[in-house]
C-alpha cells in the first residue's frame, strides 16, 4: 500500500516534472551591463572580509579604500564629467556559493560597473557566472591560478581581470633565480596543500627548477591554519637541502621561518609574494626573517614617484606599511577608473573594452599591459630581506 | 637516531598543547554532555588577552596567565548563563546549535572588533633552547609541559578531593539525583564552566607565546582537535583526555615524519574511529550500560 | 491509494502553482539573477537539511558529516561533466555521484552506527573529513584548486524539480512502515530491537538515503556555481547543514522548509553589512535557540490531510484519531 502510494507520487511528479520542463522556463534576462547616469564610478567590493582567509580580504580591502579616496580627492573627469568612485563593500564569508550570491547583488541590484575581487582563485571563479550574466567586469587582485581567465575550451574569458602574476610564471622566475642568481641546486619545498595558490606554485617551480638541472630532494606540505612546522621541518633538516622553497601565505611562512631558524636551518629561504607582508617579519621574529627572498610586484626601496606616493598615504592611513595584496587591490581600483577614462564613458562594457585594451598602465605594482588572455604583464623583482627589513631587490627578467 | 628522538619531542609538545585544550573540554563535556563548539573560541578569547594585556598593561607572563585565566573563566561562566542555562532541559542538539552561535559570535564578533589580521604574540619570555645530545629542546615547550603537567594535577585533586568536585561528579552522574541531594546544579556547572574555560585560557596564553601568531579563528582547528582528544581518550576520564592530547599529537607528528604530512587530519581520524570501533568509549572510558 | 488521492493531488498542485509562480515572478522581472541566486542556493540547502533531518531527526543518528557526501555527488559531477558535456551527462554524473555516495555511506555507516550520540557524531564528522582530504590529494579532483569552469546544467527550475522529488521520496519513506521503524529507533532503540526492529538495517537504510540526497544536493550545487574547492566541504558546511535542520525542528520537514528558506533570506539580507553580518546570524542563532529549543516547528508538519479533515467537522479528537490510524 505504502509503496504504492510512494510510487504512485513519484510518477505523477515524474510526468509533471518531465511536463514543465518541457515548456520553456523563464531564464533571469541576461543585461547588457550597466551604466552610470549621475556622476559615479559604482565599483563593487567582493571579498573575503570573514572565515578563512579573511585576512587577505581585509588587506585588499585597505588597497581598495584607500585607491578610493585618492581618487575621490579630485574626480576623475571622463567624457568631459568629472566622476566620482563609490564603493559598495560586501562580504564573501570565503565561500563559493556566497561570493556568487554577493556578484549577483552588487551586479543586478548596485548597478555597479565593474567589481573588484574576490582575492582567492576559488572565490573569484565562484562569482564569474553571475557577473557574465550581467556583463560585468571583475578584476580580482590575487587570483593567480593560470586557467582563472579562461574558459574550458581555453578561450579568454571576456569579462573576467587580474592585477596579479600568473602561478605559472612566477614560480618560474622563482626557480631561475634559486638556479642562476641563487646558485643553489638542492631545494627543499614547504608548500602549503589547501591553497591553489601554494600548489599551483609548487608545480611549475618543480617543473621549472629541474629542467634547469636542480634537485627537489623532498616535498613537505602544510594546511593553511597550522601553527606546528616542527616535524616538518625536522624531515627538511634530515634531507640538508642548499635552500627552500616556501610557496604560501605569510600567515603560515612566518611560523615555518621562525621555526626553521631556531632549529637550525640556516640555508636561504625564497617564496612567492604571499610572503609580501610586513606581518612576516614580524610573525618570525625580526632576528628570523633573514636569508629571505620572495618573488614579489614592485620594490618598497623603490624610487619610482608611484611608489614612494603609495608607501606614504598608506603608511598615513593605516600606520603601517603596504602588503602586497592591499598593493595589488589599490591597482585594480586604479585599472578600472583608467580603463572608463580611456574609453571615456563610466559603463560596463566600457571598463571591459579598456580593461582589455590596458596598455602600460602605470601601477604601483608595475607597469602594467594586458595580454590577450587577460593576464597582466609585469616585470618581477625580488626582495632581500634581513633582519626583518628589506636590505635589497633584484629585478628578474 | 636523532631525527627520531627530536620527532619524539616535537610530538610530545605538539601533543601538550591539545591536552591541554583537551582538558578544558573534557570536563566540560563529562558534566554538561555539552559539544560545547566556543571552546577553541575560548582558547582564542585568553590569546588576545595575553596579547593586550602584556603589550598595553606591560604585565609580565604568569601575571598575564593568571589572569587571562580569571577572564576566561568569568567569560565561561557568562556563556553558559547566556546561552546554554535556559536550555538545560532541552534536547542536547538544542544546546549544541546555541554552542555554534556562540562560537560564530565570538570568532566574528573579534574579527569586528580587532580585525581578522594574524599578529605577533609579544615575547615576554626570551627563548632559550637546550641542546640534549643533538635534540633541541625550548624553555617554552619545558614550560607548556610542565604547565600541563601541573594543571591536569590540580585538575584530578580539585574534582576527586574537594566538595566541589565531588559535586561536580555527582551532577554529571545525574542531574535530578544530584538535585534531590541538595546540591546546586547551577553552582556545579558555573564552576565547571570556569574551571574548563580557564585551562582554555591558559592555554591560549601559552601557545600565542610558543607560536607566536594569533588570530580570531584560530580556536576552530584547535577546538575539534580537542574534541577528538577528548573522545580518543575516553569522556569522564582526565588522564584520558590528556593522554589523548599527547597520542595525536605524536602521531601527527608521525605522519609527517614519514612523508605523508598532507594525509595527517585524515590519519588522526582514521585513528579515532578504528579506536572508537574496538572501543566504543575511548581509551580510558567507562564502558556504559544502556537501559531501557 | 484512493484514500491519499485527494491530499496528494492538493500537494501536487502547491508544486506545480510554486513553479508557474517563481517563472512568472521571473518572466516579469521581479526575480533578478542575485534572488535566483538565493532561490538556488535555499533549494540546495533544503534538499541537503531534509535528508539530515531523515538521518538526525527520524533515525535518531546524530550525523555530522553530511557535506561529505555532497562533495562526493559535486565531484562526481564536476569530473564526468569535464568530457560528457551534455545534459544527459550531467543527470548521468548524477546517478554517478548518488551510486558513489551509496557505497561510500555503507562503508562508513555498517561499522559506526554501533556507535551512540556523540560517538557516532564525531566519527562521522572523521569519516567526512578524511573524504575531503582524499580529494585535497587526487589529481582527478585538481587538488586544493579544485574544478571551475563546470557546465552549468542545474538551472533553477532543475533545483526546483529535485527539491519536491527528493521531498517527496524522503517523506514517502518516513510514512511508510519502514519509516515507523526508523522513527521507533529514534524513540528508543532497545525496545524497538525487543518489538523485533532490525534497528541496524534501518538505522543504515535511513542514513544511507540521506546521504543520496546529498550527494544530489552536492551535483546541483556544482553545476549551479560551475566552481568547486575542497574546502567547501568542510566541518562548517556539515554544521550549517545541521543548522538548517535544528533550528526548523528535528522531525518536522515542514520546519527544516521553513528554516531553510528564513536563514537562506536573513543571510542574503545582512549580505552588505560586511562582517558585521556574521555577528547577527550568531545572535538569530542562540535567541531562536534559546525561545524555541525544539526548533521553530517541533515535531509539527502541515498537512493538507489535517487542514481539511478539520474544516469538516472541526473536531480536533477526530483529527487526532485519524492520524493515529
Amino acid at each position: 500500500m505504502n509503496f504504492k502510494k510512494f510510487f504512485g507520487v513519484a510518477a505523477a511528479t515524474m510526468m509533471s516534472a518531465a511536463a514543465l520542463t518541457g515548456c520553456a522556463t523563464a531564464k533571469t534576462s541576461s543585461n547588457s551591463g550597466n551604466k552610470a547616469t549621475d556622476n559615479k564610478i559604482r565599483i563593487g567590493v567582493n571579498l573575503e572580509l570573514s572565515g578563512s582567509v579573511a585576512s587577505y580580504g581585509q588587506q585588499e580591502k585597505k588597497g581598495v579604500t584607500l585607491a578610493a579616496q585618492q581618487i575621490n580627492k579630485k574626480g576623475v573627469k571622463i567624457g568631459g564629467k568629472t566622476y566620482k568612485v563609490k564603493l559598495y563593500i560586501s562580504d564573501n564569508k570565503s565561500s563559493t556559493s556566497t561570493a556568487a550570491s554577493v556578484a549577483a547583488q552588487l551586479a543586478n541590484s548596485d548597478k555597479i560597473v565593474a567589481e573588484v575581487g574576490p582575492a582567492a582563485t576559488a572565490y573569484a571563479t565562484a562569482s564569474i557566472s553571475n557577473l557574465t550574466k550581467a556583463g560585468v567586469p571583475l578584476v580580482s587582485p590575487s587570483a593567480t591560478a593560470a586557467e582563472f581567465t579562461q574558459t574550458k575550451s581555453g578561450q579568454t574569458q571576456k569579462y573576467v581581470f587580474r592585477s596579479c602574476f600568473i602561478d605559472p610564471f612566477q614560480g618560474k622566475k622563482a626557480a631561475d633565480f634559486m638556479y642562476n642568481t641563487l646558485k643553489k641546486r638542492k631545494v627543499a619545498i614547504v608548500a602549503d596543500n589547501s591553497t591553489d595558490y601554494g600548489t599551483g606554485l609548487t608545480k611549475s617551480f618543480t617543473t621549472e627548477f629541474k629542467k634547469l638541472g636542480g634537485k627537489i630532494v623532498t616535498t613537505q606540505y602544510f594546511q593553511s591554519g597550522d601553527k606546528d612546522f616542527n616535524s616538518t621541518l625536522t624531515t627538511v633538516k634530515g634531507k640538508n637541502p642548499d635552500a627552500v622553497y616556501l610557496p604560501g601565505y605569510y600567515t603560515e611562512l612566518g611560523l615555518v621561518l621562525k621555526q626553521a631558524r631556531e632549529m637550525g636551518i640556516k640555508v636561504p629561504f625564497v617564496g612567492g609574494d604571499g610572503m609580501g607582508s610586513p606581518k612576516l617579519a614580524q610573525i618570525a621574529g625580526n632576528k628570523n626573517a633573514t636569508n629571505v627572498y620572495y618573488t614579489t610586484h614592485f620594490s618598497t626601496k623603490s624610487t619610482d614617484p608611484a611608489v614612494t606616493k603609495f608607501m606614504k598615504v598608506y603608511k598615513a592611513k593605516y600606520h603601517e606599511d603596504p602588503a602586497v595584496f592591499s598593493s595589488l587591490a589599490y591597482d585594480a581600483v586604479y585599472m578600472i577608473v583608467k580603463a572608463a577614462q580611456n574609453e571615456g564613458e563610466v559603463s560596463s562594457s566600457a571598463v571591459q573594452k579598456g580593461l582589455a585594451n590596458l596598455k602600460n598602465f602605470k601601477g604601483v605594482t608595475g607597469s602594467i599591459t594586458m595580454d590577450s588572455k587577460h593576464n597582466p604583464q609585469k616585470s618581477v623583482v625580488v626582495e632581500q630581506m634581513t633582519n626583518g627589513k628589506i636590505a635589497k631587490a633584484y629585478t628578474v627578467k | 637516531m636523532h631525527t627520531f628522538f627530536q620527532q619524539l619531542i616535537n610530538g610530545l609538545s605538539l601533543g601538550s598543547i591539545y591536552a591541554l585544550l583537551a582538558l578544558g573540554y573534557m570536563i566540560v563535556y563529562g558534566i554538561s554532555k555539552l559539544l560545547n563548539f566556543a571552546h577553541g573560541d575560548v582558547y582564542m578569547l585568553g590569546a588576545y588577552w595575553g596579547y593586550y594585556t602584556i603589550n598595553y598593561l606591560h604585565f609580565g607572563f604568569l601575571a598575564a596567565l593568571i589572569t587571562a585565566m580569571l577572564a576566561c573563566g568569568l567569560a565561561g561562566v557568562i556563556i553558559e548563563a547566556v546561552a546554554y542555562r535556559p536550555l538545560r532541559n532541552a534536547p542536547r542538539v538544542a544546546a549544541l546549535i546555541t554552542a555554534i552561535g556562540v562560537s560564530y559570535f565570538l570568532e566574528n564578533g573579534m574579527s569586528y572588533l580587532v580585525t581578522s589580521d594574524t599578529r605577533n604574540f609579544p615575547q615576554v619570555i626570551k627563548r632559550k633552547t637546550f641542546d640534549l645530545g643533538g635534540v633541541s629542546i625550548s624553555n617554552i615547550q619545558l614550560i607548556i609541559f610542565a604547565t600541563t603537567i601541573v594543571l591536569m594535577a590540580a585538575l584530578v585533586y580539585i574534582i576527586n578531593h574537594t566538595k566541589t568536585g565531588r559535586a561536580m561528579r555527582s551532577v554529571s552522574t545525574d542531574y535530578d539525583a544530584a538535585s534531590l541531594m541538595g546540591i546546586n546544579i547551577n553552582h556545579a556547572v558555573s564552576i565547571t564552566f570556569a574551571l574548563g574555560s580557564a585551562l582554555a585560557g591558559a592555554a591560549g596564553v601559552l601557545i600565542g607565546m610558543y607560536y607566536n601568531s594569533i588570530d580570531p579563528l584560530m580556536g576552530m582547528t584547535p577546538g575539534i582537535k580537542a574534541f577528538v582528544a577528548a573522545v580518543l581518550g575516553g569522556i569522564g576520564s582526565i588522564p584520558g583526555a590528556a593522554v589523548g592530547g599527547f597520542l595525536i599529537g605524536l602521531l601527527e607528528t608521525a605522519v609527517q615524519a614519514l612523508g605523508f604530512s598532507a594525509f595527517r587530519d585524515a590519519a588522526v581520524y582514521i585513528v579515532l574511529i578504528v579506536i572508537l570501533l574496538v572501543l566504543p568509549g575511548g581509551l580510558f572510558g567507562k564502558k556504559q550500560v544502556e537501559k531501557v | 491509494m484512493k484514500k491519499n488521492l485527494k491530499y496528494n493531488l492538493c500537494w501536487l498542485v502547491l508544486m506545480v502553482a510554486g513553479f508557474y509562480l517563481i517563472n512568472t515572478l521571473m518572466l516579469t522581472g521581479v526575480i533578478n539573477t542575485f534572488i535566483e541566486n538565493m532561490l538556488v542556493t535555499i533549494g540546495i540547502n533544503i534538499i541537503l537539511a531534509v535528508g539530515l533531518n531523515l538521518i538526525i531527526g527520524f533515525s535518531g543518528q546524530f550525523s555530522l558529516g553530511h557535506a561529505g557526501f555532497m562533495a562526493l555527488g559535486a565531484y562526481a559531477t564536476g569530473i564526468m561533466t569535464q568530457t560528457m558535456n551534455s545534459a544527459g551527462g550531467f543527470y548521468l554524473s548524477i546517478l554517478v555521484g548518488v551510486v558513489i555516495s551509496i557505497i561510500v555511506a555503507l562503508i562508513v555507516g555498517i561499522p559506526t552506527l554501533r556507535l551512540h550520540g556523540d560517538y557516532f557524531a564525531i566519527a562521522t564528522m572523521g569519516a567526512a573529513e578524511i573524504i575531503r582530504i582524499v580529494i585535497n590529494n587526487m589529481k582527478i579532483t585538481n587538488g586544493a584548486a579544485g574544478l571551475f569552469n563546470i557546465p552549468q546544467f542545474a538551472t533553477w527550475d532543475i533545483v526546483y524539480i529535485f527539491v519536491c522529488l527528493t521531498t517527496i521520496v524522503t517523506v514517502n519513506f518516513i510514512h511508510s512502515k519502514n519509516g515507523r521503524a526508523v522513527i521507533s529507533i529514534r524513540e528508543n532503540e532497545i525496545a524497538a530491537e525487543a518489538m523485533g526492529v532490525n534497528t541496524t538495517k534501518w538505522k543504515l537504510s535511513a542514513f544511507v538515503l540521506g546521504a543520496a540526497t546529498a550527494a544530489i544536493a552536492g551535483s546541483l550545487y556544482a553545476s549551479y556555481l560551475q566552481t568547486i574547492v575542497p574546502s567547501s566541504f568542510g566541518i562548517m558546511e556539515s554544521i550549517t547543514i545541521l543548522i538548517y535542520a535544528v533550528l526548523g525542528g528535528l522531525g518536522s520537514i515542514t520546519g527544516t522548509f521553513v528554516a531553510t528558506i528564513l536563514l537562506g533570506v536573513l543571510d542574503t539580507a545582512l549580505q552588505s553589512l560586511g562582517v558585521l553580518r556574521m555577528v547577527f546570524y550568531a545572535i538569530a542563532l542562540i535567541v531562536i535557540m534559546i525561545f524555541r529549543p525544539g526548533g521553530l516547528f517541533g515535531k509539527w508538519e502541515f498537512s493538507f490531510k489535517h487542514l481539511l479533515t478539520r474544516k469538516q467537522n472541526g473536531d480536533m479528537a477526530e483529527v487526532e484519531k485519524e492520524e493515529s490510524k
